[in-house]
């Protein structure tokens, strides 16, 4: 008991520490000042209340929120004797394989700025600025020349990686034994099994009711779909996150979702925040870097030639080239195994004064990295608040889809889960594929690295999504 | 609470398992490691910690220090503790724990000798230990202090002069001030931590190459 409690109380520290930097605590601050006029706040009971006062003008709900909001995504603190390293990885194998991964990706993203002769960054000259300024908003008619150009790596690359990656102390003879994996992935990674998936996705049940299957055209709405739009209007008035991530287990109405999602990340558009976002546009225009024409390529490949997503492309434009500039993006690599890469101002190697990290968000594209910004285009029409959105998901969700790590929800627990599922239901057609050399993964692995984006109908993939959210996990991607 | 570092001798590992080590063809499934404080009194154990590679179960025995002449004998302290959930994946596999005194099934004062058997039990590992071995005892206490007689027994006030008119009761005043004093001093002493977005030095962000390093 003495462990749960100091366990809790460091918890408490933690996330006070957090919060404290936030915009929610100036702003708390700021009304209990201005709530020293009103007349029932007393001075001897100033404490108790200014509490009150925040009770009743729903002050305390949006606290409430942010500490659920921080509880969901940052990892609860780990043994004091851990190093960071260990939180960011604990198993030491991995940590090594993506260290090695992205000495590769480095290397290759320097050959292609030697090659091509281009620096990874320089300052553009103001007549260039201008021009930039003006077409803000229709970057996507810009033809620049990116034949040049290849994309970083694709995600076949990266499956290549995870197929060989190997435990040292694991015994991996030929012999066949009764763990031997007869997939693609030879890690012996702790993966749900069914019965443990039918009680963490328990809303998702037969009896329950579901948006995307429940309120088709033959089933009568009374019966389910009008109570569940009852309810999530009722979720919004109250403006609770932690019922709305609950409520949305069962999919989100069409008109709702935007809200509702904006409410689980904590998201709500502040003066402040559109200032930031003017703030990145203001870098974008100030600095070019190597990384744009990356993901102009990019664009240009997935998003645009997209049935349904290439209205969007300036959109993608816009989110992209601002989030690479967005140095708080930095801070999820605290509990990522993934590390940003580093560079020298020119004529300064060595010198950690001159350290920067390269992009200033620390994430290098590939190939697909765009869709996962382009679903997200048909909720929001706000460039400031699509670009939030987006980057909440991706310190969240996103990131785990493209690093090594044993986290459940990582992109090597989701292979597992995938194989694993796979050989228990469906062991026939998982032998078939086998015997004719098509490993199950190697298909499924591109729509799970892309979140099924650019796979899946619209309105079918944002129900996935709203499934992710509910649960905070991405496990139902393999599923 | 505080606690100190007690230097430790851990012993090599030995397996124990049946039949000839070199001609049988499974692993050993257990190991006893024994940890000796050669240049320390018998002490209190406070807390154990150390770094998990692979082992799923601990347990823990330990020989006192007894007062008599009788010779001191082996007592189980940690039963079959588990620490990878399931044997045969990744679970728990590396991770640091510590063990404390009151998780123990006895008393752990005057202790001479610990022996730590490991056991893994599933074939697909090569190999299982635990790392970076730590003993504590307990800190020295805080040193107390003793007050002065009048601090601690404050003599009874006599009766207080009657109020002026139409001021508040001093007492009143003074719990209020005292509130206001706390909350003014809690407000000094916490300042904010917020994160500078700048990602360039002093401007600019020309670079070169990404480094490997």
């Amino acid at each position: 008991m003495l462990q749960e409690e100091s366990d809790l109380s460091l918890i408490i520290a933690q996330i006070v520490q957090k919060l404290k930097g936030s915009n929610l605590y100036a702003q708390l601050e700021r009304q209990a000042w201005a709530s020293l006029q009103r007349p029932e706040i007393k001075l001897e009971s100033l404490k108790e209340d200014i509490k009150e006062f925040f009770k009743i003008s729903g002050w305390e709900k949006k606290l409430q929120n942010a500490v659920y909001s921080e509880l969901s995504v940052f990892p609860l603190p780990s043994h004091p004797a851990a190093p960071p390293e260990h939180l960011k990885e604990p198993l030491v194998y991995m940590r090594k394989a993506q260290g090695s991964w992205e000495k590769r990706i480095l290397k290759s993203l320097n050959s292609m700025c030697t090659e091509l002769s281009i620096p990874l960054a320089r300052k553009r000259p103001v007549g260039e600025q201008k021009e930039l300024l003006n077409k803000w908003n229709e970057m996507g008619t810009d033809e620049p020349d990116l034949s040049l150009f290849r994309p970083v790596y694709a995600p076949k690359d990266f499956l290549e990686v995870l197929i060989n990656l190997r435990n040292p102390n694991y015994e991996n003879g030929d012999s066949l034994s009764f763990r031997t994996h007869l997939g693609l992935i030879q890690v012996p990674l702790k993966v749900k099994d069914i019965p443990e998936l039918k009680e963490f996705f328990v809303e998702l049940g037969l009896t329950t009711g579901q948006l995307g299957i429940d309120d088709s055209t033959q089933v009568p709405p009374e019966l389910f779909e009008n109570e569940h739009v009852r309810i999530g209007q009722k979720v919004l008035a109250e403006q609770d996150s932690a019922a709305a991530q609950q409520y949305i287990r069962q999919g989100s109405p069409t008109a709702l979702r935007a809200e509702l999602w904006a409410l689980i990340l904590n998201i709500s558009s502040q003066p402040e925040d559109i200032l930031y976002y003017e703030q990145l546009k203001t870098n974008v225009i100030q600095h070019d870097l190597l990384v744009d024409s990356l993901i102009y390529k990019d664009v240009k490949l997935t998003a645009s030639n997209d049935d349904y997503y290439f209205v969007f492309e300036d959109y993608l434009y816009q989110v992209l080239l601002c989030f690479s500039r967005d140095t708080s993006v930095l801070g999820h690599f605290a509990y990522s195994s993934a590390s940003p890469p580093k560079s020298y101002i020119r004529g300064k190697l060595g010198l950690e004064e001159y350290a920067v990290f390269y992009p200033p968000n620390g994430v290098i594209p590939f190939h697909g990295f765009s869709m996962y910004v382009a679903p997200l285009c048909f909720l929001y029409h706000e460039p400031s608040k699509l670009y939030q959105i987006f980057r909440e998901m991706y310190v969240r969700f996103f990131f785990r889809l493209h690093s090594i790590s044993s986290h459940p929800s990582g992109i090597v627990s989701l292979c597992l889960l995938f194989e694993t599922l796979l050989q228990t239901y469906l062991p026939q057609l998982f032998y078939h594929l086998r015997e004719i050399g098509a490993q199950p993964l190697r298909i499924s692995f591109k729509w799970m690295v892309r979140a099924f984006s650019g796979y899946l109908a619209t309105d079918q993939l944002l129900l996935l999504w709203d499934r992710i959210l509910g649960y905070n996990s991405l496990e139902i991607l393999a599923g | 609470m505080s606690r100190v570092s007690v230097p430790c001798h851990v012993k090599g590992t030995v397996a124990l398992q049946v039949g000839d080590v070199r001609t049988s063809q499974g692993r050993p499934g257990v190991l006893v490691i024994d940890v000796t404080f050669p240049s320390v009194a018998p002490f209190e154990l406070q807390e154990i910690t150390f770094k998990n590679y692979y082992t799923a179960f601990l347990t823990i025995r330990v020989r006192q220090h007894t007062s008599t002449h009788t010779p001191a004998k082996w007592v189980t302290c940690l039963r079959d503790y588990c620490l990878m959930p399931d044997p045969h994946s990744e679970e728990g596999a590396q991770e640091y724990v510590s063990l404390f005194k009151h998780q123990m099934l006895c008393d752990m004062a005057r202790v001479l000798e610990l022996r730590l058997i490991l056991r893994q039990p599933s074939p697909l590992w090569l190999s299982f230990t635990v790392e970076e071995l730590q003993i504590y005892q307990q800190g020295p206490k805080s040193p107390s202090m003793t007050f002065p007689k009048w601090l601690s027994h404050p003599v009874p006030c006599e009766q207080s002069a009657p109020l002026l008119e139409g001021l508040p009761e001093p007492s009143r005043v003074s719990s209020e001030v005292q509130q206001m004093w706390a909350l003014t001093e809690m407000i000094r002493a916490s300042h904010a931590s917020t994160r500078i977005g700048r990602f360039d030095v002093d401007g600019c962000y020309d670079l070169n190459l990404l480094s490997y390093t």
